[in-house]
């Protein structure tokens, strides 16, 4: 008994003699040799000591109490005799962007990038989500190519993988770590069967031109080049050489989030489900009405609770990705008669895309590049551990419910595993590991970005629809949405070809692909 | 007698600590600066002009290494590409051979060199050495139409990262030998960047600080590059770790 008290104690010296900075230790160690003569007792019996332990704690917390008192009563402290949710956005600011996506943050970055007095204007960016768990975003499988048809598209991708290649000279803070985006630099793969070799050859000397680094590959180059293809089909193929690749999404979000907080732009999670306007009535050439809204004031709805902060602004942005196009109808474009321009709704609606994410230990290796072949199948390496993520655009009748991101496995047996084997035979023996859905802000009219101001709305920008390209195009978009705010124009890429004229006069600007 | 005094000089002790400002660790792992930059990083939290004053140092340094790196375009158009990328080997302090020479073009230590390079107009660049030079991708096309480029040396440069070798491709057609050991910036996606070189017959990857699982990037690489020499010294590529799991 006196043995187990005597190594009890033995411990307790060996933990004070270690912990030196707490005191309650080192007072009972202090203590031993007054109180129970040589024997080491971990326990004491009387209650003096353990008063004088919580005296002394006690006066910590009153101490710093205390110091917290006197800091709040000096001039400069925000203590008010008012409870104010800290979370509501403040009630005035110059530009509201809605939507917390990386074409918000994009834009707000840029805003704050390239105002001319620091600090002269407030910038709010209104997020719904604090989590992200249904943001476009967070959900891409995060690659970025030239390879398209439309001269501004290349344009947009190739400037945004100059920022992105630069991007500490961009987004760094001072005394914060540097962003690395984890870019893989494995290039695109295009596959193409003899139907549509033509449009690529066409597409390829377009990019050419522009100044993106694209090769073209025969079938026999390819079987050379990626032995692990089934050649079978594919008569042309184009390989991207550089600036293409995947890169992780969140880091950029984040790294864009962080410069954009640090410039002084205000973040808010709350939803945006009203807006109070002014309307003036125009006629038009032909003597018809025309409504034109001004908007004077966003209500945004604080998150799981009944409190909403009306924000007077003077410019709205609408960045809201898939729900773009809902959140235009609460001004009321699209509801008006049908042969009018308020009848013409935003052509901008979620549409669902699943992502697997498989396994298969004998399939390509580091220089698997991202691949998509001409039945629409695509898959790229995750990692080094031999973990792939495929998968398809589903046809048009055959488009997922939209209403939640649940994930239908037997669209990979049925759809995407088949053409993925033909394709790659290494495929035939793989194991899905997991799998997400995320949506596209899907441009139902021709599947290109809508970058500009609508007619009926004088203070409402629009940076949406770009189904599947807004991630890559991102750091490009938000620069050009700011110089068409700030400065009336776009002065470094013209994407006047992305205005609403084009929805409005029904001209489409579609892309040729090969898919 | 002495313990209710040493308490209460403890306790003393605890009261200053509260009162004193704390310190705040910067979020990075790496060690703390000089105590010069530790107060600039202090004030630079708390005043705008000194974050300023930061952000226009770094923005200085960026502009420094940028002008090292231009476009040699005058020189190009006057004197030939092969000129111009001689002339800018040497301006940053690199070394290079010519085709069917022996002796190497080099600036001395004070970054003098000699213009004798200048009568060899049509001959071509055949070996670069650009050790612990600042080369970057910009500076990279200095170096373009080198279509004889058969050797390139990279050893401890600073500013060559992923991207830059990515830009490698456009000597796709002949460089055999590359060195990129000891480079701080390159990961593993850049390397996934060298599958265009199909040619290289040897390449120096030791001393890589940024790859995270070496051994796994090796044997990947020498997949990759079947018909390539890997050298990769400087990692520790024991089993010890995975004996440990098993026993």
């Amino acid at each position: 008994m006196c043995a187990w008290r005597r190594l009890h104690g033995s411990v307790q010296t060996l933990r004070g003699s270690v912990t030196r900075g707490s005191v309650a230790s080192t007072s009972v160690t202090q203590r031993q040799p007054g109180w129970g003569g040589g024997l080491p007792s971990h326990q004491s019996l009387s209650t003096g000591g353990a008063l004088r332990n919580d005296f002394f704690k006690d006066l910590e917390a009153q101490l710093a109490a205390m110091r917290q008192k006197a800091m709040d009563a000096l001039p400069g402290s925000s203590w008010t005799p008012f409870e104010i949710n800290p979370n509501l956005p403040p009630e005035t600011a110059d530009i509201v962007i809605v939507g917390g996506g990386v074409v918000g943050w994009s834009i707000a970055y840029w805003l704050k990038q390239k105002e001319k007095l620091s600090k002269g204007m407030r910038v709010l960016v209104v997020e719904r989500d604090p989590t992200y768990s249904q943001a476009s975003t967070v959900l891409s499988a995060g690659g970025i190519r030239q390879q398209f048809s439309l001269l501004e598209n290349i344009h947009l991708s190739l400037a945004s993988a100059d920022f992105m290649r630069n991007i500490n000279e961009h987004l760094s803070v001072v005394n914060e770590d540097p962003v690395d985006l984890q870019f893989n630099q494995s290039g695109y793969l295009f596959l193409a069967s003899e139907e549509v070799a033509h449009i690529m050859e066409q597409n390829y000397n377009t990019q050419r031109m522009s100044g993106a680094k694209v090769s073209l590959l025969s079938q026999h180059q390819l079987k050379e080049k990626f032995p692990w293809i089934n050649t079978e089909g594919v008569v042309l193929a184009s390989y991207g050489l550089e600036n293409e690749g995947w890169f992780d999404p969140w880091t950029l979000l984040n790294a864009f989030r962080r410069k954009a907080i640090s410039l002084g732009v205000i973040q808010c999670f709350g939803e945006v489900t009203n807006f109070k306007y002014t309307t003036h009535v125009r006629m038009t050439a032909d003597d018809e009405q025309m409504d034109v809204r001004r908007i004077k004031s966003v209500k945004v709805q604080m998150p799981n609770s009944m409190e909403y902060q009306p924000v007077e602004c003077a410019i709205v942005v609408n960045a809201a990705g898939a729900f773009s196009g809902r959140l235009a109808e609460t001004l009321g474009i699209g509801l008006g008669p049908k042969d009018s321009l308020a009848g013409i709704p935003v052509p901008v609606e979620p549409r669902k895309r699943y992502v697997y994410v498989v396994h298969c230990p004998d399939g390509p290796g580091l220089d698997t590049p991202f691949l998509i072949d001409y039945s629409g199948v695509y898959f790229r390496r995750e990692g080094l551990g031999g973990n792939y993520i495929c998968g398809i655009s589903p046809e048009e009748a055959e488009e997922p419910d939209t209403s939640n991101l649940d994930v239908d496995h037997q669209f990979f047996e049925d759809k995407v595993w088949p053409k993925l084997a033909n394709r790659v035979p290494a495929f035939e023996k793989l194991k899905v590991t997991s799998a997400w859905a995320g949506f596209y802000d899907y441009n139902t009219f021709d599947q290109n970005g809508i970058i500009g101001l609508h007619p009926l709305i004088n203070n409402m920008y629009f940076a949406t629809g770009f189904s599947g390209h807004g991630l890559q195009h991102s750091p490009a978009v938000g620069r050009a949405v700011a110089e068409l705010i700030l400065d009336g124009e776009f002065q470094t890429l013209d994407l006047k070809g992305f205005s609403f004229r084009r929805i409005l006069a029904q001209e489409p600007m579609l892309e040729r692909n090969i898919v | 007698m002495s313990a209710p005094l040493l308490s209460f000089h403890r306790c003393c002790q605890r009261s200053a600590l509260l009162l004193v400002a704390r310190r705040r660790w910067s979020s990075s792992s790496a060690a703390p600066g000089s105590l010069l930059s530790r107060c600039l990083l202090f004030l630079a939290k708390r005043y705008y002009d000194v974050e300023m004053l930061l952000n226009w140092r770094a923005k200085v340094g960026r502009d420094r290494l940028q002008r090292k790196n231009l476009y040699y375009g005058y020189t190009r158009k006057f004197y030939g590409p092969e000129i111009a990328s001689a002339y800018y080997i040497l301006s940053l302090g690199g070394g290079f051979r010519f085709v069917g020479q022996s002796e190497w073009f080099r600036a001395n230590s004070r970054g003098k060199f000699s213009w004798e390079f200048l009568n060899y107009k049509d001959s071509l660049v055949e070996e670069v050495d650009m050790s612990h030079t600042v080369i970057n991708y910009t500076g990279l096309s200095n170096l373009e139409r080198q279509q004889h480029l058969r050797t390139l040396k990279l050893q401890g440069c600073p500013e060559v990262d992923d991207w830059f070798l990515a830009g490698l491709h456009m000597f796709q057609d002949s460089l055999e030998e590359l060195d990129i050991s000891h480079c701080t910036q390159i990961t593993a996606g850049g390397l996934a960047a060298l599958r265009n070189l199909r040619g290289l017959k040897r390449l120096n990857v030791s001393y890589l600080p940024k790859i995270s699982s070496p051994g796994l990037v090796i044997i990947l690489l020498e997949e990759m590059l079947p018909h390539c020499q890997i050298t990769a010294e400087g990692y520790d590529l024991s089993l010890r770790q995975a004996v440990e799991e098993t026993s």
